[in-house]
């Protein structure tokens, strides 16, 4: 008999192992097999965990189809993402075990977050999540001239204790108007009649009445931070910018993850009757995939490209939550998942093209197809996986989403989003031109190591496999979104 | 995968076929030996020709239905099937694309000599995707191959293209895909069209009561992506640059395969799955049809380069293709005792002559764009004033080029004749001033061809620098001899093509017919 929280056991176990490590000196790679060793065990625990549903702490803390193949897909991205992280060049030999473990601390965070049904437990599982992440910014080593990542450090925190401030906000007007912090005991009283409404009206549910909206609205606006929503999304480009390699990769993929299952968490409270919700979704939606995708065309830094590209993808994501329906939810989530795998081969490539930990400029790609023939074609599968082409799962994700809102008739929208898909292939065909047409003066082969080739292969499968036989997958998924138990069904 | 493949014969053909130039790509990427590799890819391409005339053999003309059909479920979550069956229209395309791949592989045996393995890797992808889009029966499906095939054939033009390939690749890439992405839509409002019965079969798809309106916004989305294919005519300026600047390979995929991804979709879709706006923008197809026969040829007889001059004769070509596909006349005498056969109905002549059209051209520029090829590994220039006079050194090459230009002037014996005289002949039905029109194009068409035959053949005194060059080697004797026989097989005895096509145009004619907004 396994205990149903098992993978969190694993991650506190292992926080703590790395944070005796952390105790002492040079002990990097001790650390770093500690790290591998517990992200693997976190994958085993979360594939034996995954039948498991159980309610604990007096219900603040669910563990169901939702939380269980979610905190699959994150202790999966947290092996890729210790194997994308590689030897940490760019990070102080004497910090890595901390290094490590604010990386093990922050997928804590998430794994548990997936769990949490009650908004107090949340906060403290987001929390948990952000604080190592704010940490491992500026982490990154110092050179002459270059502070940059104190810059972006401070402006991840700034964004994100005002984010979560305004999320506070909204919770607090649930609570005033519910009564109650559990999640399906707010969800509970919004689809009841309006008792204690002070609208006053007695015909509608509680729900929509306009105290309702406006915090269910200002909550999401903590998740809009962590997607990197427009008009939320200001430290994205700076902080992967800023950030070493490994770290942007970190910030890129997995928090994205989580932010999309707490907004579907979310979404369940929402009543798909009122119409207000899911226009702002539609808003945000467009202004993200235009923002993002116009000002990635004129990026000449590959991370930050990747940056305003999550801007474009965030609002592809949002394209699952308009319709406020099950298969809205499981398209978003499905899509999220691909891009977990397509934007950490992206950033896989770019920390192994860096010459000891530099940014790579989209020009410093030239000629890879020479150089190493496999980050080419990782490079070139992450590429046109992001910009939609098929087989690749960005593809498959994206027929979803546009497949569940076009259901629910957002016709307009789901032109723009096509249209985008269009824009977006400019940017992202910049980037292969670079490494496949352009012949480049160096020619000197990358040299990899086995991990490297390992992942890169692994991610290429995954990216094919998941959009060429995506129906496990979504099958799962599927299961997942109705233990949610939404209000509209 | 919850339902078996059904096949009728017991062994899935067409999945074989589609999906075994995946497995040898995968086998030529283990070969070390470069010589060993073209080898491996010559023989599979040439076995996957030689197996895929099983489909020819085993193919019942008497039907329209869909034959070889396989059919399994594939993602049922999202109500995606596989999906894959040929009727006459996709068995010529097919037969076409697994004859062109061995005569790719030839001419690029010296032509290529840096990532062989990659290019070899990426013309296997490519014929996959190609021989996908004309098998497919789920819209899904085909879109997947249809999108997947950009990915092949940018690298082909980007990696081992001229001295513009990056312009060249991008611009074929992204005018490719932006043409497309209002496919996908169009594809999911036919989806969600009748709330209980989604489909995305396309026979099912087809023959349904749309919405004029509906049928029209359906029509313009599938028609921008198919006349950027074709190219029709304000959307073909991707053309010439990915010609001129792809491998003489990549070339011979476009000009034979890809245009006809353009054609076939319009015959496979927009006719039947929205006959009534087919009837509303007939006209307009039409008349960019004329604009592209007299523009193609005219911008063909000003270029200098020869890659151009055959580029943009296939603009013109393909004109000829869409003019019969929309040169619809459906209720003038049915009459037996055509041309062609008696079981040819002579309302579906405009489309019969299409398709044969679509091969004619394929076999045709294909051709010419190897001859062009020869030239340039000799002088290393493509341009005409360079070749002149220089059938003089080669006279099997000028033999060849001669046939070659002969048959793309439509020369009465060859090819081409057939399917411009069935087109025009159906033209003149529906419009006699059209064909007025078009009549100056058959001569610029003459002109051009001339142009180019008489310059290389007999033009010019004994150059210097053509010194030493070569005829044609076996190889390449063996590349262009197939197509020399197809042009001669189809110009003087069409019946073996044409016989596969009559039970399908007489359907596809019944489709368009029964949608048709009006009847006399």
């Amino acid at each position: 008999m396994i205990p149903a929280f098992l993978p969190e056991l694993v991650l506190l176990g292992g926080a703590l192992v790395l944070f005796a490590i952390s105790l002492g000196n040079g002990r990097a790679v001790l650390a770093r097999r500690a790290v591998l060793f517990v992200s693997l065990a976190t994958l085993a625990a979360s594939a034996a965990a995954l039948g498991e549903t159980s309610t604990l702490f007096s219900g603040a803390y669910r563990v169901d189809a939702f939380s269980q193949v979610l905190k699959l897909t994150l202790s999966a991205g947290f092996v890729l993402v210790v194997l994308a992280g590689g030897r940490l060049p760019d990070i102080r030999v004497d910090v890595h075990p901390e290094y490590h473990f604010f990386l093990t601390t922050s997928v804590t965070g998430l794994v548990m977050l997936v769990s949490c049904v009650e908004l107090i437990t949340l906060v403290v599982a987001l929390e948990l999540a952000s604080f190592p992440l704010y940490l491992m910014v500026p982490m990154r080593r110092e050179r002459p001239g270059q502070r940059v990542q104190m810059e972006s450090a401070i402006k991840y925190i700034l964004f994100g204790v005002a984010a979560n401030g305004v999320m506070f906000f909204g919770m607090s007007y649930l609570f005033g108007l519910t009564g109650t912090t559990s999640i399906p005991g707010i969800m509970a009283k919004l689809a009841g009649a309006t008792g204690a409404s002070p609208a006053g009206s007695d015909a509608l549910p509680l729900g929509v009445s306009p105290w309702a909206i406006a915090g269910l609205s200002l909550m999401f606006c903590g998740i809009y931070y962590k997607l990197a929503v427009f008009p939320f999304h200001f430290w994205a480009p700076d902080v992967y910018q800023g950030a070493s390699n490994e770290t942007a990769a970190l910030i890129s993929s997995l928090p994205k993850v989580g932010a999309v299952a707490v907004l579907a968490r979310f979404a369940s409270l929402a009543p798909p009757e009122h119409a207000t919700l899911a226009q702002v979704f539609v808003l945000l939606s467009a202004a993200s995939m235009f923002y993002g995708n116009l000002v990635a065309l004129v990026q000449t830094d590959l991370k930050r490209l990747l940056g305003f590209s999550s801007i474009a993808h965030a609002g592809y994501a949002l394209l699952g939550f308009v319709a406020l329906d099950a298969d809205g939810l499981r398209a978003a989530l499905y899509y999220i998942a691909g891009y977990l795998v397509m934007i950490l081969a992206a950033f896989t490539v770019a920390s192994r093209v860096s010459r000891d930990g530099t940014n790579v400029a989209i020009q410093d790609l030239s000629g890879l197809h020479r150089r190493s023939p496999l980050l080419a074609l990782t490079l070139l599968v992450s590429m046109f996986a992001l910009a939609g082409v098929p087989p690749f799962v960005g593809f498959t994700g994206k027929l979803t989403l546009l497949s569940a809102a076009l259901a629910n008739g957002h016709l307009t929208l789901v032109i723009l989003a096509v249209l985008n898909s269009a824009i977006a292939i400019y940017y992202y065909l910049g980037v292969v031109r670079e490494a496949f047409f352009r012949d480049a003066s160096d020619v000197s082969p990358i040299p990899l190591d086995f991990p490297t080739r390992l992942l890169c292969v692994l991610l290429v499968a995954l990216i094919v496999a998941l959009g060429v036989a995506p129906e496990a997958v979504l099958a799962r998924l599927s299961a997942a979104v109705t233990a949610l138990g939404l209000v509209g069904g | 995968m919850t339902t078996p493949i059904s096949s009728p014969g017991g062994l899935p053909i067409l999945t074989i076929l589609i999906f075994s130039p995946l497995v040898a790509a995968a086998v030529a990427m283990l070969l070390r030996s470069e010589r060993l590799l073209k080898a491996w890819t010559l023989a599979f391409t040439t076995g996957a020709a030689i197996f895929s005339f099983a489909l020819y053999a085993g193919f019942d003309i008497r039907t329209a239905e869909f034959q070889f059909r396989e059919t399994a479920a594939w993602i049922p979550a999202l109500n995606i099937r596989y999906d894959v069956g040929i009727d006459g229209l996709s068995l010529l395309l097919v037969l076409l694309s697994t004859l062109v791949m061995p005569i790719c592989v030839l001419v690029s045996w010296r032509a290529i000599t840096v990532r062989v393995k990659e290019f070899m890797v990426s013309l296997l992808v490519m014929e996959t995707a190609m021989l996908g889009i004309f098998c497919a029966l789920d819209f899904i499906l085909f879109f997947v191959f249809w999108e997947a095939m950009l990915i092949p054939m940018a690298l082909l033009i980007g990696v081992w293209g001229g001295p513009r390939k990056i312009y060249a690749a991008l611009k074929f890439f992204i005018y490719t895909m932006a043409g497309s992405v209002m496919l996908l839509v169009a594809i999911l409002a036919l989806y969600f069209w009748d709330p209980n019965h989604r489909t995305f079969s396309i026979p099912e798809l087809m023959g349904r009561n749309y919405g004029v309106s509906f049928q029209c916004w359906v029509f313009l989305a599938f028609a921008l992506s198919f006349a950027i294919k074709v190219p029709m005519v304000p959307f073909h300026t991707w053309l010439p640059a990915a010609h001129v600047e792809a491998p003489t390979a990549g070339s011979v995929l476009l000009a034979s395969i890809l245009l006809k991804m353009g054609a076939y979709g319009f015959l496979r879709l927009c006719l039947p799955v929205t006959p009534h706006a087919t009837h509303v923008f007939m006209p307009w197809v039409l008349g960019f049809s004329v604009a592209a026969i007299l523009y193609g040829g005219l911008a063909s007889l000003a270029q200098s380069d020869m890659k151009k001059i055959v580029a943009y004769s296939s603009v013109a070509h393909m004109g000829f293709v869409t003019l019969g596909t929309f040169a619809l006349f459906l209720w003038g005498p049915g009459s037996s005792g055509g041309f062609l056969s008696d079981a040819m109905d002579p309302r579906g002549m405009g489309l019969e002559g299409a398709i044969l059209q679509m091969v004619n051209h394929g076999v045709t520029a294909g051709a010419l764009f190897i001859c062009v090829g020869f030239a340039y590994e000799r002088l290393h220039s493509r341009e005409l004033s360079d070749a002149a006079g220089l059938g003089k050194r080669m006279p099997i090459y000028a033999f060849f080029l001669g046939a070659f230009c002969l048959s793309s002037m439509a020369f009465p014996g060859t090819n081409n004749f057939i399917g411009e005289f069935l087109t025009l002949a159906a033209g003149f039905k529906v419009s006699t001033w059209m064909v007025l029109c078009i009549v100056p194009g058959i001569v610029i068409a003459a002109a051009y061809n001339l142009r180019m035959l008489q310059t290389v053949a007999y033009g010019g005194t004994a150059n210097p620098a053509h010194e030493g060059i070569r005829d044609l080697s076996a190889r390449e004797i063996l590349s262009l001899a197939p197509l020399f026989a197809l042009v001669v097989w189809v110009g003087l005895n069409p019946a073996p093509f044409a016989r596969v096509l009559h039970a399908t145009v007489a359907h596809l004619l019944e489709q368009v017919r029964a949608g048709a907004p009006f009847s006399p």
